[in-house]
């Protein structure tokens, strides 16, 4: 999986490609982290357009995302959300925590 | 959901080690080898998923701190339904339905509880057997094509 990232005006938006499944979350965990203690995003945009696969390691991922953003005042949304990972967000509930589109 | 011997087609069984490199591997090969019953995407995606789900739970849970063996069965019956076993030889555990509510997890903050919660609504069955200091299998079903009518 890679990750690319843009930072302007107080919005950071990531974008993901590739398979993300717990081999790759960790990773990604602690790479999402570091970006947000870097730059304090009033808005972080996660496009999961180029994910070709998920599992339940990305609630994890995004959760986690969420709550470290919500700790330095800001806000995490999900853009792009492939159908198939869509599906393993709504069999956890996730679009009642967090903007997922 | 009951599958019956007589109706299987075919049968792979691939051993691996509990390394996190090969989640990856094994959903790709159970999504390869059931290509033959010729399923919708949204199948093939539905069992990756559950099929990388089993396979992590092995080696975060069965395996915690070690390596060991990890054993996946994909089983293929006539007209088209699938059937895959996971087994570990790792910890095991005491509470099987307890790990099974959604939410619980004995791992750390990298793991969201939803595993067994995902298997369930992307298969048509699910069961899993453990025992503390031996191991956990885990067997799901799916059905690909509904039974002609009669």
């Amino acid at each position: 999986m890679t990750m690319q990232y843009q930072a302007r005006e107080g919005c950071l938006q990531v974008c993901l490609e590739g398979e993300l499944g717990h081999h790759e979350a960790i990773h990604l965990m602690s790479q999402l982290s570091a970006l947000v203690e870097d730059h304090l995003p009033g808005q972080l945009i996660l496009n999961l357009e180029g994910l070709d696969f998920m599992d339940s390691s990305g609630i994890a991922v995004v959760v986690q995302t969420a709550r470290k953003c919500a700790g330095y005042g800001g806000r995490l949304s999900v853009v792009h959300t492939p159908q198939q990972a869509k599906k393993v967000f709504d069999a956890a509930g996730l679009d009642r925590l967090v903007d997922i589109c | 959901m009951r599958l019956l011997k007589k109706d299987q087609i075919n049968q792979v069984t691939l051993r691996f080690s509990s390394r996190s490199a090969n989640e990856g591997f094994a959903r790709a090969a159970a999504a390869a080898f059931i290509a033959q019953l010729d399923p919708t995407m949204e199948q093939v995606y539905d069992i990756k998923t559950a099929v990388s789900e089993a396979v992590t739970n092995a080696i975060v849970h069965g395996y915690r701190d070690t390596l060991g063996p990890i054993t996946m069965t994909v089983r293929l019956y006539a007209p088209a339904s699938v059937e895959i076993i996971v087994r570990d030889e790792g910890c095991g555990m005491e509470n099987v339905a307890k790990a099974r509510e959604p939410m619980f997890t004995t791992g750390g903050s990298d793991r969201s509880g939803m595993g067994f919660t995902i298997m369930e609504s992307f298969m048509d069955g699910l069961r899993v057997r453990s025992s503390p200091g031996r191991g956990t299998t885990v067997t799901m079903q799916k059905v690909l094509q509904a039974r002609a009518q009669v």
